[in-house]
């Protein structure tokens, strides 16, 4: 666990593709299941990037619209793009991010693979970045388009995965208000989220591409995410209240002293089970799932925008966030608001 | 930790299932609404009752009901 002081969140901006699936109408379940599944995962519809429109597309958005209200872009000193749906494998996609937005060359820009805790180490990249590298002001990117990596005939992860991006401002402040960090990960789980296709331990071959039916409603090929959802629901039980408690005990925070806990959004069972065990009321427990899924990175910055957007606009808050998946991969950060500016969502 | 009261937490997890239906040699993967979205319903409710984790192998390996409820006692027992 650490501590970053003198860092502020100052800009906080969400893009959604504008097409919507409802998990009503997914075809590969039964309508029992579809019933249940909505009950449990919380999730009824999905924003679904169309072909073409990456996580780059749809964070580039939220930048621009961000960065035209709030600071000259010869300001920006760091770029970095948080995704596992990138443009290319090579090149970066931050660094043509870094072109298309029109930040200087001395921007720093980078990519950092990492899912579903990805928003909250990013944030620590970022700050500590500022504190030592000089900068000013850093741009964090954060977005998924997981529609384009899960099978869509495969019941266990395509009714689940939504597409979304995010930008969030971060700046060196003069207060002393310190953001406390707990991150973890654990490489043992490595293959309970994993494409195991494509990358250079097994290259692209006519094989990777070949369908299999693993079960009733469940096809796919091997460039398709699977997920292990009963080892990644243990292993999220087991750490992430833990890891919680952990941090607000290291900077001296009940529960009552925070005013909203913002989790990854997994789905409503997993979720709600953490919540419980935090005993945390649901009122401090933002909720998108039910009109945006799980949208792997982006979705901590996409439950803050829509659902708190005006009060972290208006308002001074303190904040628990919480992202926890692939990797295995978890990280808690607490940190306080001011009157940011946070902008209406995006559509694109 | 009691097997009826064990058994009346499961009924109420699992959809469809009347009340008084499930007996303790009820083999739990052949009901009609069992598959994996109630098998983490199940996992969850187990962690919240009990406070121990049941993993994919633990289900595997148990049949029925009342194999269930001896695997989370023996869990619990060694807390």
């Amino acid at each position: 666990m650490f501590s970053i002081s003198g860092i502020k969140i100052s800009g906080l901006a969400a893009s959604v593709p504008s097409q919507i699936q409802s998990n009503r109408h997914y075809p590969f379940s039964s309508e029992k299941e579809k019933e249940l599944f909505i009950k449990t995962t919380g999730i009824e519809t999905r924003r679904i990037a169309p072909q073409g429109l990456t996580a780059s597309d749809l964070c580039f958005h939220a930048a621009e619209k961000l960065l035209a209200e709030t600071v000259p872009r010869n300001e920006i000193g760091i770029l970095l793009f948080v995704t596992q749906t990138p443009d290319w494998i090579i090149p970066p996609t931050g660094i043509r991010l870094q072109h298309r937005l029109g930040l200087p060359k001395s921007c720093i820009a980078l990519d950092i693979n990492l899912g579903c805790s990805g928003y909250v180490y990013g944030l620590s990249v970022v700050s500590s970045l500022l504190k030592t590298s000089g900068g000013k002001k850093g741009i964090l990117l954060v977005g998924d388009v997981s529609s384009s990596v899960v099978s869509e005939k495969d019941k266990s992860t395509a009714p689940i995965f939504s597409d979304a991006g995010s930008a969030t401002l971060v700046e060196v402040c003069d207060n002393e208000q310190n953001i406390h960090f707990s991150l973890h990960n654990d490489g043992e789980g490595y293959d309970a989220i994993i494409i195991p296709d494509g990358g250079m331990k097994n290259k692209i071959s006519p094989e990777s591409i070949k369908s299999e039916k693993i079960s009733e409603g469940i096809e796919r090929n091997k460039t398709h995410l699977i997920m292990n959802g009963v080892d990644v629901f243990n292993f999220s039980l087991r750490e992430v209240a833990p890891d919680a408690k952990m941090l607000m005990e290291y900077c001296g925070k009940k529960t009552d002293d925070i005013d909203y806990f913002v989790f990854h959004q997994a789905n409503l069972l997993m979720n709600e089970s953490i919540r419980k065990k935090l005993s945390i009321e649901a009122e401090k427990v933002p909720y998108s799932l039910k009109n945006f899924g799980n949208t792997s990175s982006a979705s901590i910055p996409l439950t803050m925008a829509t659902q708190l957007g005006e009060k972290l606009k208006n308002e001074k808050l303190s904040l628990l966030l919480s992202g926890f998946g692939v990797g295995l991969s978890w990280g808690t950060a607490i940190l306080e608001t001011d009157k940011i500016n946070c902008l209406p969502l995006i559509e694109v | 930790m009691q097997l009826n009261d064990f058994i009346a937490k499961f009924e109420n997890e699992i959809q469809d299932i009347v009340p008084g239906s499930i007996q303790p040699e009820t083999e739990f993967k052949n009901l009609d609404s069992w598959n994996s979205m109630q098998a983490l319903i199940f996992i969850a409710m187990v962690d919240a009752e009990y406070g121990v984790t049941l993993s994919a192998e633990n289900l595997h390996e148990c049949s029925t009901v009342s194999e269930l409820f001896e695997l989370i006692k023996t869990k619990v027992s060694q807390l």
